[in-house]
């Protein structure tokens, strides 16, 4: 029972936040920086739910961050009702994905928390957290402390904190992907029944999520973002009123159109050119490489049988695949790149297909499996090229990770480089190009060192 | 989590105030105890304040009635001592935490503080403290109450400054989000964060600090001999007087001291502070404590707590401070100002103080009295690993036996730890009256003496890796019948090797601090001396040798840090990358 909020005066399509030319990047101490988002620009209307779609590594919670306050840009200015946004303001609150409760409060602080900093007077503030407490559902849970509460309660918990301060925007970090399936169903269908019936304090929300289902469900616009580094390629208007209906042929053929344009084939940033053989070892090789995504060879093998068994028969629409393997988009995207980085498999229009290479593997027996798989590391993996090509150099056969990992790092951040040696290694192991000894931190050659 | 625990500070339901009439009995009990405290307190303050008399006539008495009086004025240097070392924790931690430079410095240093054998330190307090308050009780009270804080306050400084540290940041982002001043979010967000390591620490630090304060009521330091009434004091004067009932009267009461600090305050406050803890892992129900029940049950207690609370809440929530700006991000990230000018200051400090050094012990020294002392320290060095070496090859099987039964396991962790928590030189005397009547060597007899408290540490951080080995691990060993030594081999001691460690390396810090107080030990008339680096130390202060303390001092942090460097860090490297479970 919301009391109503006084509603503030803001018509319908007016302009709330905009994000004009905004570019990030990571600070580096070495090298060059990284880029992280790329020339955005994004307006955010009053009225309007707008749902910011992409994959991993498209720059989408730092944009979040940056509409926020609590990031910069590097260059490019964010405008909030028209002024310059240089720091966090209360007029816009932010939900996380992963909560961000404070053990140490009760869910009655957690939510008083934007309150208690503005130092509202005692009578006020508990009239305004009771009724964000009932407003969300979390009625009887007042004392209750956040290690208490599911996932889902305390998600709603996140919520009211960000609503009490009666926010006109308020933007959401993944807010569900946390939570199961039913669980995440439930939040979404009442955040948007609050929504429609104009019960909830904002003019506007953005959401950031990789469910494509879900920005479908939510939203009135969609911003499909592109990765490393994160631009803005296509924007979507949803025309569908709520409640919306998953089984819609409508709602399917626009989730299935959004499959599509996010697998079309992004224009390549920073593709390693073939590495250059003979190139003198030690010498400044300002190459780039791209950043792997963990994914496991088991995963891949998985995948490729899936994909060569009968129903499917080496095609199939990724929305269904998805629903097969009981993966999700951001699972699947990672597996089905990877695949095609190898060119074991290629992705078009929304469908995943298997090369011919990929046939091959499927039908072969595991010592022929190792050899494609090691065949196509060389060629499609610059980085592997690299180690094989050293470590066949070096009379020791024996190479410090070291030297990897900081090249890299001349061309993403410390995190993706790790991630992106482990997945490497994962990869040569398995084709046993190279062994890799975690105690020492080196790459080395199998054969050589047992002669 | 059971549900009592929930409702452990209730907030006051309806009405604020509670009727008078309400109160229970145990209110009652609990205001004569309050009133009882306030005078038994305010007696032994009145005394620090007086002036210092010459140590004739301030006579330890070992009538056992006086004993609760000792007590008491020991254990109050301890709160005090903990006060202090809080307060320092606080600014030192957040200073190092906040400021890059600062941290550059204030970090390092705590490692080396944390190395040094706080008993070398004493002949300079003590000369220091009595200077500062000329002729006062006074001055030998903050002495001995340094002595203490020595011994926690590095130690809570780090765990502070690490949990400082480790704010995680989508709680940093939030509070940035709703606007908490930069007071706001250190009470709010950054000191809730730290608060477990700083229980713990404060709790760890506490075994150190019982063995400090009684060694320091009764020292000797050139020709100032400090006597402050305590238990420590009172356990000399037995020693003097060869009075072998006396000092078990001292243990009998220690014990009962140590009982009530930790039933009183680190169980209730260690249950308090697992509300804290930022993982959300309810594994181990937290029972709890009687005290704190007896706090939540006793409608007085509960309602001072549920008003200091609030002012507490409202003190933290005052708008001090400059709210968060996104331009200073960057900024700190950003390696802005005169870097060369700050190294370079750093620099010139260095050259200053190494030359000072040179300087001295130029003056001071010869070649041949340096080789000397690190002769000591070598003998010294073989003391302590022969010891570390004995007490793993008991603790470590007997911890492993207890540890694999989980009610086996709670009853010797608690024994464990109040052992750990007991000063052990309270027992030199049982120990030194042995040698002496069989007429043993003191060189290999008073030896195990170092060991003695430092033991504990090694038992009970070896029970825990038991308790917590996973026991589908034990059951695929008894599954592909692993017996015997390969057993213990491949499976038990692996598993345990990051605790034992930890407990090990507990156990080497204490055993050189002991050596101070284990190498020289009295019985009456008679002195027994092993050789060594710690004799060493304890006999040029006795002598008021100040710089033959310094040489003996620095000496001992040479060898510590050096074992630190070339022993334990690479093992304790080695133990995370390898034998971590999970």
């Amino acid at each position: 029972m919301a009391s109503g909020p006084e509603k503030k005066t803001f018509p319908s399509g007016s302009v709330l936040a905009e994000a004009r030319n905004v570019s990030r990047f990571y600070h580096k101490d070495s090298a060059a920086d990284v880029q992280v988002l790329d020339n955005i620009s994004l307006t955010l209307h009053a009225g309007e739910i707008v749902g910011l779609l992409g994959r991993s590594g498209s720059g989408k919670s730092t944009l979040l961050r940056i509409l926020a306050g609590l990031l910069p840009p590097s260059s490019g200015e964010v405008l909030w009702k028209g002024q310059p946004l240089h720091k966090p303001t209360q007029e816009i609150a932010v939900v996380f994905q992963s909560f961000a409760l404070f053990p140490w409060m009760t869910v009655e602080e957690n939510v008083a928390l934007g309150l208690d900093a503005r130092g509202v007077p005692a009578a006020e503030r508990d009239k305004l957290v009771d009724d964000a407490i009932d407003l969300i559902g979390l009625g009887g849970y007042e004392n209750a402390w956040p290690k208490e509460l599911s996932g889902g309660m305390q998600q709603r918990v996140g919520l009211a904190r960000a609503l009490v301060v009666h926010p006109d925007l308020l933007l959401m970090d993944e807010p569900f992907s946390a939570l199961d399936v039913l669980t995440a169903e439930n939040l979404r269908t009442d955040l948007i029944e609050l929504w429609s019936e104009e019960k909830l304090p904002v003019q506007s929300m953005l959401i950031v999520t990789h469910n494509i289902e879900e920005a479908v469900l939510m939203c009135d616009r969609i911003v499909i973002a592109s990765s490393n580094p994160g631009r803005i390629a296509h924007v979507l208007h949803v025309p569908f009123a709520h409640p919306r209906n998953r089984e819609d042929a409508e709602f399917r053929q626009l989730v299935d159109h959004i499959y599509a344009l996010m697998t079309q084939r992004a224009p390549i940033v920073s593709e390693a050119d073939l590495a250059r053989r003979g190139a003198p070892q030690g010498a400044a090789l300002t190459r780039s490489f791209r950043a792997l995504v963990p994914v496991s060879i088991t995963m891949m093998i998985g995948m490729m049988e899936a994909l060569a068994a009968p129903p499917l028969n080496g095609r199939a629409d990724l929305p269904v695949l998805a629903e097969k393997l009981q993966l999700e988009l951001d699972d699947l995207f990672p597996l089905g790149e990877s695949l095609e980085l190898l060119r074991l498999a290629e992705l078009e229009d929304g469908d995943i297909l298997l090369t011919n290479e990929g046939v091959h593997f499927v039908l072969s027996d595991l010592d022929e499996r190792k050899a494609i798989m090691g065949h196509a590391l060389l060629h499609n993996v610059p980085l592997v090229r690299m180690i094989c090509t050293l470590l066949d150099e070096r009379p020791t056969h024996s190479i410090k990770a070291e030297r990897f990992r900081s090249e890299l790092e001349d061309s993403m951040s410390a995190d993706y480089a790790r991630q992106t040696l482990q997945t490497i290694i994962g990869w040569g192991r398995f084709a046993e190009l190279f062994d890799y000894d975690e105690e020492g931190d080196r790459f080395f050659l199998e054969d050589e060192t047992s002669e | 989590m059971n549900r009592s625990w929930m409702n452990l500070v209730p907030r006051p339901q309806g009405s604020s105030s509670l009727p008078l009439r309400y109160l229970n009995s145990a209110d009652a009990l609990l205001l004569l105890c309050l009133a009882a405290a306030a005078i038994a307190l305010g007696a032994a303050v009145r005394h620090m304040l007086g002036p210092l008399v010459a140590p004739a006539s301030m006579p330890i008495h070992l009538d056992m009635w006086y004993l609760p009086g000792y007590a008491l004025r020991t254990t109050i240097r301890m709160f005090a001592a903990l006060a202090c070392s809080l307060v320092f924790t606080f600014v030192y931690a957040t200073l190092a935490a906040k400021s890059r430079r600062a941290g550059q410095i204030l970090v390092p240093l705590l490692d080396v503080l944390q190395s040094v054998p706080i008993l070398g330190f004493l002949s300079f307090t003590i000369t220091f403290f009595l200077g500062l308050f000329p002729g006062r009780i006074l001055g030998a009270e903050c002495a001995a109450i340094f002595t203490i804080f020595t011994s926690q306050a590095w130690n809570m400084a780090l765990g502070m400054y690490q949990g400082l540290r480790s704010v995680p940041p989508e709680l940093e982002e939030t509070a940035r989000c709703f606007g908490l001043t930069s007071w706001q979010k250190f009470w709010r967000l950054e000191v809730p964060c730290t608060i477990p390591s700083l229980v713990w620490n404060a709790m760890m630090s506490m075994a150190g600090g019982w063995f400090m304060v009684v060694y320091s009521e009764s020292i000797t330091v050139g020709s100032t001999d400090i006597t402050l009434p305590g238990i420590g004091s009172y356990v000399g004067m037995a020693i003097d007087q060869q009075n072998i009932g006396a000092v078990a009267a001292a243990i009998v009461a220690m014990m009962v001291v140590i009982l009530v600090y930790d039933q009183v305050l680190f169980r209730p406050l260690a249950a308090w502070a697992t509300r804290f803890r930022l993982e959300s892992v309810n594994a181990t129900q937290v029972v709890e404590p009687w005290f704190l029940r007896l706090v939540r049950r006793t409608r007085l207690l509960r309602m001072c707590g549920n008003a200091l609370l609030s002012v507490g809440r409202r003190i933290s929530y005052l708008p001090l401070g400059s709210r968060p700006d996104t331009m200073r991000v960057d900024a700190d990230e950003s390696t802005g100002g005169p870097d060369w000018l700050w190294w370079g200051l750093l620099l010139l400090v260095c050259i200053g103080a190494s030359w000072q050094v040179w300087d001295y012990a130029h003056t001071h020294y010869t070649l041949g009295q340096i080789a000397y002392v690190f002769g000591l320290g070598g003998i010294t060095l073989v003391r302590v690993v022969s010891m570390l070496v004995l007490a793993s090859l008991i603790w470590v099987p007997v911890g492993i036996w207890c540890g694999l039964d989980p009610t086996r396991a709670r009853r010797a962790q608690i024994l464990a730890q109040y052992g750990a928590a007991f000063p052990a030189n309270l027992f030199f005397p049982v120990f030194v009256v042995v040698i002496v009547h069989f007429r043993l060597t003191p060189d290999i007899w008073l030896t195990p003496l170092m060991i003695l408290g430092a033991q504990w540490y090694i038992l009970f951080n070896v029970i825990a890796g038991a308790s917590s080995f996973p026991s589908n691990l034990l059951e695929v060993g008894r599954n592909l019948e692993v017996k015997g030594w390969f057993w213990w081999r491949r499976i038990i001691l692996p598993g345990i090797a990051p605790y034992y460690l930890v407990g090990v390396m507990a156990a080497a810090g204490g055993a050189w601090n002991a050596a101070i107080a284990s190498e020289v030990a009295q019985w009456g008339e008679t002195t027994l001396t092993a050789h060594g680096l710690g004799a060493y130390v304890a006999q040029s202060t006795q002598l008021g040798n100040i710089s033959n303390v310094g040489l003996g001092t620095v000496v001992m942090c040479v060898f510590v840090m050096f074992t630190n460097a070339l022993v334990w860090r690479p093992l304790s490297d080695f133990v995370a990358r390898r034998l971590k479970l999970n």
